[in-house]
Parts: C-alpha cells; structure tokens; sequence
C-alpha cells in the first residue's frame, strides 16, 4: 500500500513530467490564464525566438487590470499606455490563436472569475496565469499559483513550468460561523493570526466543517487570499458543492467524460494519516467581521477593537506599524468604527462574484450612501453583472447612491481611471491595502462585501451585525 | 540570462519589513509592454514626491547609495504582487543582489529569470549586514555565488544557502525556455498519457 497523500501530493504526482535527482520537476499545466499587464513581454519573446504556444487550446486570454469600468470602452480607452497593452492582447491572442475574450464580449471579465465560470477550472487541473490570485483557483481542489512573466513565456511555450514541490500545510477552520461572519472574514482572519509570511514556502489546504459550509464563491473567496497569506497556492477539496457548481459551464466535461472525470474527482482528497509540515487551526466560532487597520493584509482586527499601539508588536513590525499609522492617519486607541471613509469599493476578484453581490445588496436595500461617501460597485464579469441585473440587485446599488459599472480589477489596484485620490479612505472588498494600491497616498480597510456595505451607509466603519 | 558570478558593490540598508511588489514598482508603471526603463521608477513612491523632486531621505537618494548594487532588507521581500515588473525595475536601476531574512515565493523565483541573485540569511546576520551598508560608499559587501558567500566590508564571512538548480542556472546564465524544449518528447508522452486517462481535461 501506498504511503497516505494529501490533496496536494496527489495534484502534483498526476503532473510531474519528468523529475530530476535533485527534486527539480517538469510539471505540467492543464490551464494557462493570460491578461494584459503581463502577458505582453512573453507573446514578444515568443515571436523573437520564432517560438509559438505550445497548447492554445489550454490558454485562455482576457482584459481585466486596465480596461475602464464606465463609458464606452468597447470603442476606444482613452488612457494611452492602457489602450497599448489591451491591444497588444488582442492582436497576441489572435496571432497565436489563444481563447480569448475582448472587452466587448459579455463573457469578459476578471481573469479569475471568468476562468471558473467558463468551466475552465477543475478539480485537480494545475492552473496558472501571470497573476498572484490564481490562488482563487484552488477552491475547485486546482493546484493554481501566480507566475512571473519569464514563467508565462515559459508555459506558452512548454506547457510546463519547472518547479520544486512546496511544503504541505494544512488551515483547519472548525464548527459554524456566526452571523455577520463571512469567508472573507475567514481569510482575513487566518492571515491575522499567521502572517502575510506564514504560508510562505508552502500550499495551503483549507478544511473543517466551516469551509465544507461555504458555497464556491465563498470559496474562491477563502483561497484567492493564500497568496496574502505567503502560500503560492490554497486548497478546497472537491466535494458535491463543487461538483453542483461546474457542471453545465461551457467548458465543463458532458456525457460520459463527466462521469469518468467525476469518479478521478471523487479521489482528490487528503488521505486519513497524510503528513502536514505545519497546521493551524481556528474555530469558526471564535472569529469575528474584520476590518484591517494598517498596510499588510496581515494587520487585522475584530470591527470591535480599537487601533493597536506599535509598541505593542515585536521586532520590525514595531517600525512597520508605525509607519503604517502615519500612512494610515490614525492614532493608537482609536475605536476602529469611529474612522471615517470617503469612498467604497465592491468588486475585485476577491468579493466581486454574484453572492458577494447578493450579501452587499441585502445590507443596502432601502437605504441610502452617507452623505459625502462615494460608492462603486464593480461586476467581477459581464455575466456576474447581467445576472445582477437580472435579480434587481443592480437597482438596490443604484438606488442607494452607488455607481454601477463595467466588469473589471477597478480600484482593486487602480491601472485603470477608478482610484483614491492622496489621504481618501476606502472601505474595500479588495485583497491587498499596501501603500499606493488603492491610488497614491490612499489608505484601504479591506472587508467583506457586508462590510463595505455597511460603512457606506453610516460613512465609517461599521460592525454589521448591528444592521441586520 | 545574464550570469551572476560573484559582485563587491556597495549595499544600500532598507530595515522595513514586508516590503511589497507595489513599493518596489508601484501599478502605474505595469503599463509596459517592454522589459527595460523601469529602473527610474523604483520604489517610486518611497523615493520620490508627488511633484517628481526626489525624497532626500530615501536611501537610493543618499549619494553613497545611488550607485548600490546590492539591498539589504527586513523579512518577507517582495510579497504581493507576481509582477516581474519589481525585479526588472530592481535590475534596470543597477542592483543584482538582495539580502533579506525572508522572501516571498513569487518574487523569489522571479528574481532567478533575470539574473539577480535573492539571498536569504538569518535575521542577526542580515542585522550585521545591515550595519555594515550603513557605513556608506566605502564599505563593499562582496557575494560569491559559486562559494555562497557574503562576506562584509571587514571581513566577516556568512554562507547562505540556495537551491543547487537554481544556482547553476545563474551561474551559467541558462535559458529555461531552451532547456525545457530540449525535453519535448516527453512532454508530448505526458500529454499522450494524459489524453487517455484524464481525457476531459
């Protein structure tokens, strides 16, 4: 009998092309995402070495980083250097022949939204793209993991990727969440209590009986977050939610290679026994809605908690805090429900799929955005939009005082017009609030999409629970 | 690739921790669809103020450092982003080498395809490394790769550890793309296999 695996063991031995004494392997990719910030330098290295994509039926392009969320982008992106590298994906993506949807296509979106629900993504596939979110991807038990462009090259042209095997960890989250408590929350939390190093060097997989509660949004939610975690990659295994969720996408397996594909599926899982390097765990009990205070994912707090005091950390983080407080403009002690906000952010491919949208709506309806508050809610695809159309959700934002725009990154890491202006504060949905992310001299709490909801409507941060 | 050999230049400190792909190279610049230039934008918003005059206090503004070919930095370099726009902005501005406790994977594995040299040492040696860069101009780390060596400007000598593939990549400046087609028919027996047993995919 075989020695016990986890998921990750598994995934990775049904890749390895070849290995070399020294544990170097040739790992195969089955999905290879491309957008437009760094694809263009690979397409370019491919046709100076007279190169071309090795599996363009794998390679699946899409515009997301840039292309503005208002107006009529479909014609012409005013901002130059933005218009270049959309075109430039354009003219790759037909010259090589990749998948590929434009800005026009109802189906575009943001890559790690429109991936899963095309049906690209699936369990056990190895999943990257020139994005550190690929993470998201593991939701669906995919070993997906962001690369450099040199990688990307590398995988257009090899459908491989050489690389070393990580270490196993395994992030167990026991029992049931409270109310007002969300997978971001999750995610957040984890990486409060871990360090946006902790999983450095290693893949995460994330079990116990308050991830298998949570839908594949939810999910996606959970594992796009790793990478703030250090983890290249995180890991949810396939179970009949997940099942449930890809079957009927355009791209998911019919007939009788659903059948064969689901009984492999039914086997991708962490085997009684199997050896985790490090693990940790939380009770799903014990968590709280969390708002960060600082610069670092890691800089996380219970909405409930007051802003901490640098001397209260150790070591480098004493000097980080600091700077982050003086970044942040806020003083130690402060009530963290008594900051104020200027804007909010709902989108990204953290918070930007239909039930975050659902979750956000429900806080709003009714109600109005704070005076002075500006809010934009951002479909993370033209689908995920068309269907909140469809269920009236769009009319709750727009009646509310949101803008309502265009799929796209948007102020997730503003490339593109939707940015803060120096010293404005932001409630967002996002995923990273490191200096400058947000726009120069913007300052990010990030949140869930209740959350964020929550502060647009009384203009600062706000503990959810007390509006539902 | 470029080689990386061994390198005496000076080391600029930078004792932040956490430092992100956004500090390294802020969004604004990812609108390149080259390689090359983005050495006049690093660390961009550290470095400079809103009106584009340089920030005295930055340390790549000191005038013993404008020249550094080496950083020396606080643990977990290079998190966020897998943008190999930080390590092309890194190598366009002159640096080779960068020290630090820890790095992010990403970043890590970047640096590698662009011949620059990540090192990582304990914390109490990066802190001797650290206050040796503060001796400026005149005080000169020297790396040796093939040796795996860092040794200060008064002597002291630390081993660093490194993957040995990795290093023998940078020693001989190796193209990755190259080697790996070398090994197409295997690929192609693993797509083959593949087709059989996994024909969904």
């Amino acid at each position: 009998m075989s020695a016990p695996r986890t998921l990750y063991d598994k995934i990775w031995d049904d890749h390895v092309v070849q290995q070399d004494e020294d544990g170097t392997c040739l790992l195969y990719i089955d999905r290879h995402l491309v957008h437009e910030v760094t694809s263009p330098q690979a397409f370019e290295g491919l046709r100076m070495s007279n190169r071309k994509v090795r599996a363009p039926e794998r390679t699946i392009a899409v515009p997301d980083h840039n292309v503005p969320t208002t107006g009529n982008r479909d014609d012409r992106i005013e901002e130059e250097e933005s218009r270049i590298q959309v075109e430039a994906l354009d003219k790759n993506a037909r010259e090589f022949g990749v998948n590929y949807y434009p800005v026009n296509d109802i189906r575009q979106g943001i890559v790690h939204i429109v991936g899963p629900e095309q049906g690209w993504t699936l369990p056990g596939m190895t999943v990257v793209c020139g994005d550190s979110h690929t993470a998201t991807h593991g939701a669906f038990g995919a070993l997906a993991h962001g690369i450099g462009t040199s990688e990307v090259e590398h995988v257009l042209a090899t459908q491989t990727l050489i690389q070393k095997k990580s270490k196993n960890m395994k992030v167990e989250i026991t029992g049931k969440l409270p109310k007002g408590v969300t997978a971001k929350d999750i995610t957040l939390s984890v990486i409060g209590a871990t360090g946006t190093a902790g999983g450095t060097g290693h893949v995460i997989e994330y079990c116990g009986e308050a991830i298998r509660d949570l839908s594949m949004e939810g999910r996606m939610t959970v594992c796009n977050m790793a990478i703030e975690g250090g983890a290249r990659a995180g890991l949810i295994a396939p179970d009949e939610v997940t099942y449930e969720y890809v079957k009927g996408r355009p791209h998911a397996p019919k007939g009788a290679k659903w059948e064969a594909a689901l009984s492999y599926w039914k086997t991708l899982f962490t085997d009684e026994g199997a050896h985790f390097d490090k693990v940790v765990t939380l009770k799903g009990e014990d968590i709280a809605p969390v708002v960060t205070w600082g610069t670092s994912p890691e800089d996380v707090l219970p909405v409930t908690g007051v802003v901490p005091d640098p001397a209260s950390f150790k070591g480098g983080k004493v000097d980080a805090a600091k700077r982050a407080l003086d970044y942040m403009g806020l003083e130690a002690g402060q009530k963290l429900t008594d900051i104020k906000i200027d804007a909010v952010f709902i989108g990204s491919c953290t918070n930007g799929r239909i039930e975050d949208l659902r979750a956000a709506a429900e806080v709003v309806k009714g109600k109005k955005i704070a005076e002075g508050v500006r809010g934009m809610v951002v479909p993370g695809s033209g689908l995920v939009r068309a269907q909140a159309e469809e269920e009236g959700l769009a009319q709750i934002f727009t009646d509310a005082g949101f803008e309502w725009r265009l799929a796209g990154c948007s102020m997730c890491l503003a490339m593109n017009p939707d940015q803060l202006a120096p010293g404005e504060r932001c409630a967002s949905t996002s995923n990273r609030n490191f200096e400058g992310r947000q726009g120069f001299k913007g300052r990010t709490h990030l949140m869930s999409p209740q959350m964020a909801a929550a502060a647009a409507i009384t203009g600062h941060l706000t503990d959810v629970r007390e509006m539902m | 690739m470029d080689k990386f050999t061994t390198l005496t230049g000076v080391a600029a400190p930078l004792p932040l921790v956490n430092i992100d792909t956004d500090m390294i190279i802020p969004k604004q610049f990812l609108k390149t669809i080259k390689r090359e230039g983005l050495g006049k934008n690093l660390f961009d918003e550290m470095r400079f103020n809103r009106d584009g005059s340089e920030n005295p206090d930055f340390v790549l503004n000191q005038p013993a450092y404008r020249h550094a070919e080496i950083i020396v930095a606080g643990e977990n370099f290079g998190c966020g982003s897998s943008r190999e726009h930080a390590p092309w902005a890194i190598k366009d501005f002159g640096i080779r080498c960068v020290i630090a406790p820890s790095f992010a994977d990403i970043f890590y594995g970047n640096c590698f395809k662009n011949g620059i040299l990540p090192i990582a040492l304990p914390q109490d040696v990066v802190d001797i490394l650290t206050e040796d860069a503060k001796k400026g101009s005149n005080a000169r780390l020297t790396v040796d790769l093939e040796a795996q060596t860092v040794t200060t400007s008064d002597g002291q000598e630390f081993h660093f550890e490194i993957d040995s593939f990795k290093k023998h990549c940078l020693l001989e400046g190796l193209d990755d793309i190259g080697l790996t087609m070398e090994k197409a028919s295997a690929i192609d027996s693993f797509e083959a296999k593949n087709a059989t047993l996994h024909p969904w995919v």
